[in-house]
This record gives C-alpha cells, structure tokens and sequence, in this order.
C-alpha cells in the first residue's frame, strides 16, 4: 500500500524521537530530515535509518520536495522559525504538523477534538506543547460533566528532555497552552505552568491538572469521564497513567497523572517527547488516510503578497 | 577585641517581606499593610524594597495560592509612596512571562531577580534580555544552589550574566547552605565574574544560619543582602533584615540603613501581623536538613493534616524525591501516595 512521505524539520528531541515513530507508521514514511547542525545526533541517526538529510535547514529541502513526493512535513523547531517553514512548504501545497507553539494552524489534541479536524482541510495542524497533549484530554473530560470555570496545569518535566529550543522560548509555551486549555479544553480560563527538574536519575513526567467547576463537582460523573478519557490516550501513549485522584475539595477537581514514553530516542523518563510525538503522528495519520482513500486534496498555496 | 576585617565594606540590603514575606502570610497580606511597611523601610534608607506574590510574578494560582490583590495593584500601591527605594519583583520562567514583567515596569518596578533552579539558568535569557531592553535592575536568581556544586554554580552564573544580568544571586531556598560551602562559592564567583557584575546571596533561617551566611558572601565579594524584617519569609525565614543591619554596623559594614528603625518596623509592625512565629520549628529545621524548598513548608503541614501524614515525613520524602521549587502540587500528591501505603483513607476532604 501506498504511505504518505514525509519530511522532518528539525533534529533536536522532538525530530528524532518522532522519526522512530514514523518508522512504525502503516500510512506515513519519514523521507527527510531536516536541521542546522552537521553534527547533530538527530540527522546522524536519521541517515542511519536511510532518510535523506540536509543540514542547511528548510532550504536545504525545498529543492526536492516535489521529486521526493513530500505531502507532509513536521515542524519541531521553535515558534519563531515556524511561520517562514509553513509558508514555504504550504506554498508547494504540502500540509504542515507543527510541533512548535507557534500555534497558527488550528489546534490538535486527538482525543478531543481530531474528529472535528477530518471535516477540513488545514494547511497547518498546531499540536500546542507537551503539557497541552498530556493535560487538556482531562481539563475536556471534566469539562464535558460540569463548566469548567478555570482550568491550570502544572507540567513537571525531566531537565534532560527539555532542548535548547524550549528552553529559551518558555514564554510561548506558557502562553500556547494556556490558550489551549480554553479554546481546546474548553475551560472558561486557562492557565499553564512548567518546572524544569534536574533530578538525577531523571523524573518521570508529571502532570497535574486542577480544575474548579460551576457549582458542587458531581463526583462519579467526573470521575468516570476522567477515567474513560486516560483509557482514550493510553490508546497511543501507553504510558499515560494516573498517579492520584481525582480528589474532590470543594469545587476544585485535582488529577495526579504521570507519562512514560516508549524510550525510542530518549529514555523513558521522556514521556513529554512520547505524548507530543505520538499525538502529531496520530493526527498526521488521519490526514494520512484522507489523503490516501481521496477525500482531502492538498492544493498548492499561492504566497501571500 | 580586634578591628573587623570587613571594615568599610559596603553592601545594599534588599527587602524581601513583601514577596518572600507572603508565604509565611499565605500569600493574605493587604495592600495598605504592605503600603505602611514599605513607607517604613523607604524611611529606614533600605535601598531595594521587593513586592508581589510570594511566587512572583504570575504567581497569583491555584498552585501557589491566591493573594488578596493582584501584583499590579500591590506594586502600584507601593511604587506610589516611596521616596529613595527601588521597587523589585520576583519573575520564575515557566510561571511568569514577559507580558507580567512589561506590566509590574508600569505599574513602578524597576528591579528583578528572573528566577530559576540552580542549574537550569538557559530558560532566563528571554527574560533577562527583556528586562535589560527595559532598563530595570538585573539579577540573575539561582534557587536551591545547595543543590549544584560551586563550579557549576560559577558556570550558570556566567550563563546569567551573559544574558545581561546585571547581578548573579546565589539562592539558598531551602536554607541548608552551610557558611564555608558560601565562602567557597563567593570566593569562586567574584574571581570569575566581571568586576563590574555585583554578587547577592539569599538565605533562609532554616539552619540558623541566615545571617552568618549573609556575612560570609558578604566577606567573600557579595554586594547585595535579600533579608526580611523579623525574617519574614518561607521556611523559618530570610535573614532577619533588623539583625543583619545590627551585625553591619558592629563590623564597619556599610548597609546605608537606619537599624533602630527596623528594629522598630520589625517589632512593632511585622512580627504582630504573623500568623505563625517564623522560627526554626521542627519543620522547618527539616527543609534546612533535608534540602527541601521552604515554600513547601505550609502546604506541607496543610497535606499532612488532611492526610494523616506527619509534615516532617513529607517534606523529607520530598528531599528524596529532589523536588524543586514550583512543584507544590507534589506536595498533595506524595501525601496522598504515603498514606495509601501507609493504609490510610485519600478519599478525605
């Protein structure tokens, strides 16, 4: 069967770990990968596993995005190279799965709202940030029970799987999710929180999520919604799991969750590679199988002027 | 007795009441409280005042407390009233943002310690370098810096002032610094920094060492002090401002404060308004001992209440576990962990 091919921009963690997941994909081949750095472990191990490689960035792919046959492309890099990366690739019509929070697409968080996304054709698909996939699925699932007046979430992430990128950019992280956690989430305000913890061995990721509802939480409802949701993602982040709660006090609803990854790049401590990577795979495939059985065309877009 | 080798050394002293104070208040001091504090130390001659939230700027949360009046409304307030004091505010990346800082420089900030854990000073150059292009008074804080080792803190430090920090903080947030490891690393510092970049330490009281180590940086290059009238502070406390002022003046160290007026401040105003005296108990002792974030300390004692968990357990569980500061919903969570093992209902409100 025919899979869709796809290129890789950027070779940092996010690159890399999704390049592995990509290998596994019954609709997507990984065929580029793209960075800034000749010396990067990301493109080393890329051309190990037979993709091409450039290190002259998206530039460097361009040229052969048509010869190639490129239909998809993923942007892990940051949130301020991301617009000139989309514009370029949209313009040879290719579709966009951005991993930056540049956050220009529509927002993707598959267990809540990928459905809604397989009615139209985006050029652009934004995935939001780790603590986005790990953390809205439940701000959503007690939001489907009660209003959820105000949604935070604290991400706790391992300091060795957090790159340079996320690193000097924390602010459009913060400022992405929470976003997300409203428009996606569905939370009447949202807010986000991350902590970068050094801790040797490293710490498995943490998310907590702290949800205050319109008026007394019903709590079997909530409870059940949470539970039902975590069985949704633990479909593709086996890891996902919860640690604590729900716990109930007063109108605040508090759930303890932790995520491991699969440990295909970095070690399994590294559930915020898995759960961003694993959840722009997944929405790539969807588009994938449009793609493929003719119900969505990708179209060339003319460059704005 | 023989003349103080310290003798002439001048150091500015940085009020921490109004940010570092409102953990030990809950984060629950009112606006014209704070107000009639700051008209105080202003009068005193302290030269930097901070204010927010405890957790600084964004820190308003259900993680980290809600304070009676937003950072917006407290800087102003105090920005509106002093006469010779420089207002500071507190910004943590990952909590606050850029927007947070453009707002307290509105409001009358025109100082900030950009905040990180001690070895992770490569998320501050975004805020730094926003801080600078503001004009404001820059201080690179590294927190926990018992945790790193003095050329690591040498390396991060640089990092920080290469962003453009005007300052480089060594921060002992879990107060369990102990007085020769703070002369190494000042030593260490004031060698490998410019000279033209100034060094501050920050203690907490946890060990009983607040003042002690603040007199060891100070001895060792440390030109600016975060201290608290009557210690007002996380944990067991800053260095109590009014005591460290007292210990300049007997060693010839110049702080440009008056001490009988915080003396006074502190005994008349501060230590009434505390729901707890800030002290050494044996909780806090224990994030001195254990190396734990003396933030954690109230919700500490709170999960344990609920829970069933002596706080004491907690908070060294948490030492083990190397939780850092911001991670407060740890707290609740290892609680509520412990008392499963320990076959105790978590299904308590």
């Amino acid at each position: 069967m025919r899979k869709i091919r796809c290129a890789l921009i950027g070779s940092g963690n996010i690159g890399t770990d999704l390049m592995f997941k990509l290998l596994r994909s019954e609709v997507l081949e990984p065929v580029w990968m793209v960075g800034i750095d000749p010396a990067s472990d990301g493109l080393k191990r890329a051309a190990e596993k037979g993709l091409k490689v450039t290190h002259e960035g998206v530039d460097g792919l361009l040229p052969h995005v048509e010869a190639d046959g490129i239909e998809i492309a993923f942007d892990a890099t940051s949130a301020y190279v991301h617009a000139e990366n989309s514009r370029k690739l949209n313009a040879l019509g290719v579709l966009m799965i951005d991993l930056t929070p540049a956050a220009i697409g529509p927002l993707c968080v598959p267990p809540v709202n990928l459905a809604a996304l397989s009615g139209q054709v985006p050029m652009s698909v934004n995935m939001i940030s780790c603590a986005g996939q790990a953390t809205i699925p439940i701000v959503a699932a007690v939001g489907a029970v009660q209003t959820v007046d105000y949604a935070e979430i604290i991400a706790s992430l391992s300091s060795k799987s957090i790159g340079p990128g996320t690193r000097a950019n924390l602010d459009e992280f913060t400022y992405t999710t929470s976003n997300a956690i409203e428009k996606v989430g569905g939370a009447r305000r949202g807010k986000a929180l991350a902590i970068i913890n050094p801790a040797d061995p490293p710490m498995i990721m943490r998310n907590t999520i702290y949800c205050e509802v319109a008026g007394t939480p019903d709590r079997a409802a909530i409870t059940a919604s949470v539970l039902a949701m975590i069985a949704e993602v633990q479909k593709y982040v086996p890891g996902y799991r919860l640690v604590n709660g729900p716990d109930f006090e007063g109108n605040r609803v508090a759930v303890f969750l932790e995520v491991a990854g699969l440990g295909d790049y970095l070690p399994t401590y590294a559930g915020n590679l898995d759960i961003m990577t694993a959840a722009a795979a997944r929405t790539a495939e969807m588009f994938a199988e449009r793609i493929l059985d003719g119900s969505m065309q990708l179209k060339k877009m003319e460059p704005a002027q | 007795m023989s003349r103080s080798p310290m003798e002439g050394l001048k150091v500015k002293l940085h009020d921490m009441s109004l940010r570092d104070g409102m953990h030990a208040k809950r984060e629950q001091i009112p606006v014209a409280k704070m107000v009639e504090i700051a008209k105080g130390l202003d009068a005193a001659g302290v030269p930097f005042l901070q204010v927010t939230h405890g957790a600084g700027l964004g820190g308003n949360s259900i993680q980290h407390g809600r304070a009676l009046a937003s950072n917006a409304e407290y800087i102003s307030a105090v920005a509106g009233v002093v006469k010779q004091a420089t207002i500071s505010v507190l910004l943590i990346p990952g909590l606050g943002t850029m927007k947070e800082l453009q707002e307290a420089y509105d409001c009358g900030a025109r100082s900030v310690h950009v905040a990180t854990h001690c070895t992770e000073a490569d998320t501050s150059p975004q805020h730094i370098a926003f801080a600078r292009k503001l004009g404001m008074d820059t201080s690179g804080f590294l927190m926990m810096s018992h945790l790193n080792t003095p050329e690591g803190l040498v390396e991060q430090a640089r990092l920080m002032e290469s962003y453009g920090a005007n300052t480089v903080y060594v921060t002992d947030s879990a107060g369990a610094m102990l007085t020769h490891e703070v002369t190494e690393v000042f030593t260490r510092l004031r060698d490998a920094l410019r000279p033209e970049t100034e060094i501050g330490f920050h203690g907490h009281h946890n060990l009983g060492l607040g003042i002690a180590n603040s007199i060891a940086a100070i001895g060792a290059g440390a030109s600016r002090i975060d201290a608290s009238l009557a210690g007002l502070g996380a944990g067991a406390g800053n260095a109590p401002i009014e005591v460290l002022a007292a210990v300049c003046d007997r060693m010839g160290i110049v702080t440009g404060s008056d001490t009988f007026a915080l003396m006074d401040l502190a005994e008349d105003v501060v230590v009434p308004m505390m729901d707890h005296v800030v002290r050494a108990d044996r909780e806090a002792l224990t994030l001195g001992f254990a190396g734990v974030y003396s933030t954690f300390l109230l919700p500490a004692k709170r999960a344990g209440a609920r829970f069933g968990i002596p706080a004491r357990d907690i908070l060294v569980e948490l030492g083990r576990k190397k939780m850092i500061g911001g991670q407060e919903d740890m707290i609740q969570d290892t609680a509520m962990t412990m008392a499963r093992e320990r076959g105790l209902p978590v299904d308590v409100a």
